[in-house]
């Protein structure tokens, strides 16, 4: 199909493109930018005035629950809600059930999503087998598979040796490794920041410490090991501030934080909300205000949905008892637009790390509006709105956004030179 | 007079997750006196071990008509849970809910303080022990400081604190003298035998050296009877 986008505003952050032209895609890549070549005609054409062209969005957390959970969701739920969110890449955990830590899994995900044809999957392969943090995971047959890093969710390794030897290995092949620091010890039986809300609450806190006790090891033993890091869904201000340090240092890790904890904080739970039961947890505007700066600052160089799907019944119970969890990625683009319209970052920056920035993180091809590239973007109108809910595609509705007025509206996600999604 | 018909014709379900001896036949009594039938579900024993969850159970005792349930449960917020899944005209009372509130059980500790006291605007008052785990102390230290009481101390090792308890408006003592200075009644908090377990305390004997009420603690001048 060759498909012509006339009059938007087209916006690149990685080669800092930004002004109002037009876009050629044929054969799944973009083949012009401003004059259509000699001799295209276009079968396509959407007229794009007043809309904003950028780079399809890459989120570098979304569960689609797929084998083994599918009361939560589905590949197709999941990647059709993604493409509405302007998603056109995702990664996908290992948290799956048998858990993705065999090539067999890795090709099944990747057939049902290409079956789907929503968006471009990459799974994140377990780092140990079973995410049982005792035995590495084979490492080099996942990735040949197309896993593209490798990460052992919130489930710690039994043992720093161990971990530091699957640091090791890692580095032998130049894989990436996906944290999440946080001390299992520190955290266990927690349900909410230890602070005054839990404490108010009678909620078990999971401290600060869990988090940063967990961060400093890891970096050193990141440092060490010399692996290529990347540090996902931080929640405090003092655990952005030691990955600034490390970078300061020269360590090249990169991180991201899940787009809900730049704007929600632990106040939240002052209801006992289960929608807001999430782990790591929210904590508190002094933490959100540093997520935020390291957001803008670009130590922290991705926001990602963190989307985690759940049934209903997974949040009708006490808070104690329900599954941690919010389901986003369909707002991935307007739920962001919120730090624009807030005045906290302009638009390039936003898009930038919603795209280049994850990309660049994992390596992945993607994150990129430019002549040759895959013809993977989103458009939408940034003049316009969304009513979180009135349409929803993700099997799960535990999402505390739901009947928000948002900004912007996702008009098309076009992966490969195909229209995924349409609004 | 014992029996007045107050709730004739009312029904109400004690609704117990987790087990009570003291509220449940408190709440019993109270509710025969005051002419309602009742009924006591324990239900930690019954359907929450066969997998029936407990928005079922609910369901369940809805459909027997009940105009209250009075509930205890293991898990923080529990009460306020139920209060909003079942259909608004039955009743919610929280008989005690994790470590979130026990209402009731900090009435009663108000009117037997109101009884002995007097009247709360010039009273000092000690809670001593496990803060951290109790939802008896922070219903209590939400009603003292409802009820107007200028004095509010509690007294306790770090590892039995919550952080951020100053926001009840209290003073927080890690010594029992200093802290049992001129107040005017001390709550003691039971502790549970397994806070030895999680390294919160070393042993019993140590904790009762620094913070059991001991006339050394507490000498008797300084007690005010009335």
């Amino acid at each position: 199909m060759k498909l012509s986008i006339l009059g938007a505003r087209v916006i690149d952050p990685a080669s800092g493109l930004d002004h109002i032209t037009h876009l050629h895609l044929e054969a799944g890549k973009v083949i012009a930018i401003g004059a259509a070549p000699a001799g295209f005609s276009a079968s396509e054409t959407i007229d794009a005035k007043g809309l904003v062209a950028a780079p399809g969005l890459v989120d570098l957390n979304v569960a689609l629950r797929e084998p083994g959970y599918s009361r939560k969701g589905n590949i197709i739920s999941e990647t059709r809600a993604a493409a509405a969110g302007g998603v056109t890449s995702l990664c996908c955990p290992p948290h799956t059930k048998p858990v993705l830590d065999t090539s067999a899994v890795t090709e099944l995900i990747l057939d049902r999503a290409r079956e789907a044809g929503n968006c471009k999957v990459f799974p994140i392969g377990a780092l140990s087998k079973g995410l049982e943090g005792e035995q590495l995971a084979e490492l080099i047959a996942l990735r040949d598979a197309g896993c593209v890093a490798f990460g052992n969710g919130l489930e710690s390794f039994r043992s720093t040796r161990t971990l530091c030897r699957a640091l090791e290995y890692a580095a032998t092949f130049d894989l990436t490794v996906i944290f999440h620091s946080q001390d299992h010890d520190l955290a266990e039986g927690g349900l909410a920041h230890e602070g005054a809300v839990a404490s108010f609450l009678g909620l078990p806190g999971i401290p600060e410490t869990a988090e940063t006790v967990a961060l400093a090891r890891d970096l050193l033993l990141v440092e060490q090991s010399g692996v290529r890091a990347h540090f996902s869904q931080l929640t405090s201000a003092r655990g952005v501030a030691l990955i600034a340090q490390a970078q300061a240092r020269g360590l090249p890790v990169t991180a991201d934080v899940a787009l809900y904890q730049l704007i929600l904080t632990d106040e939240a739970l002052i209801d006992f909300s289960s929608l807001y039961h999430v782990q790591p947890p929210l904590r508190t505007r002094a933490d959100r205000e540093g997520l935020r700066a390291a957001v803008k600052s670009g130590v922290v160089s991705a926001i990602s949905s963190h989307h985690q799907p759940h049934e209903r019944d997974a949040k009708l119970a006490p808070f104690g008892a329900t599954e941690p969890g919010i389901s986003s990625v369909e707002l991935l683009l307007p739920l962001a637009m919120t730090l624009v319209e807030e005045g906290l970052l302009d638009l390039p920056t936003l898009l930038a790390r919603l795209s280049t920035g994850p990309a660049e993180a994992l390596r992945l091809p993607a994150g990129k509006l430019a002549v040759g590239a895959p013809a993977d973007l989103v458009l939408f109108d940034p003049a316009s709105s969304t009513i979180a809910g009135e349409h929803w595609l993700s099997k799960g509705e535990n999402c505390p956004f739901i009947g928000h007025s948002l900004p912007a509206t996702v008009r098309y996600t076009i992966v490969d030179g195909r229209i995924t999604y349409q609004a | 007079m014992k029996k007045v018909p107050l709730l004739r014709g009312k029904t109400i379900c004690n609704v117990f997750f987790e087990n009570s001896t003291r509220t449940r036949t408190t709440f019993e009594l109270a509710a025969q006196r005051l002419s309602a039938d009742v009924i006591t579900l324990n239900v930690s024993t019954s359907s929450a071990s066969k997998g029936e969850t407990l928005l079922d159970t609910l369901r369940n005792l809805e459909a027997m008509a009940a105009d209250m349930f009075v509930v205890r449960h293991g898990d923080s917020g529990a009460a306020h849970f139920i209060a909003e899944h079942v259909c608004p005209q039955v009743a919610i009372i929280n008989g005690g809910d994790g470590r979130h509130a026990h209402p009731t059980q900090g009435m009663l500790d108000m009117l037997t303080i109101r009884r002995h006291k007097g009247s709360f605007e010039n009273l000092s008052v000690a809670i001593v022990g496990d803060i951290l785990h109790s939802r008896v102390a922070r219903s209590n230290m939400l009603a003292l400081k409802t009820l107007g009481c200028p004095d509010i101390r509690v007294i306790a090792p770090k590892t039995l604190l919550p952080i951020g308890i100053e926001q009840y408006g209290v003073k927080v003592y890690t010594d029992m003298t200093a802290g049992l200075k001129d107040v005017d009644v001390v709550i003691m908090l039971r502790l549970q035998r397994e806070r030895m377990a999680g390294g919160l305390l070393p042993s019993e004997g140590e904790f009762y050296r620094l913070f059991g009420l001991t006339p050394r603690a507490w000498p008797a001048p300084s007690r005010t009877p009335s």
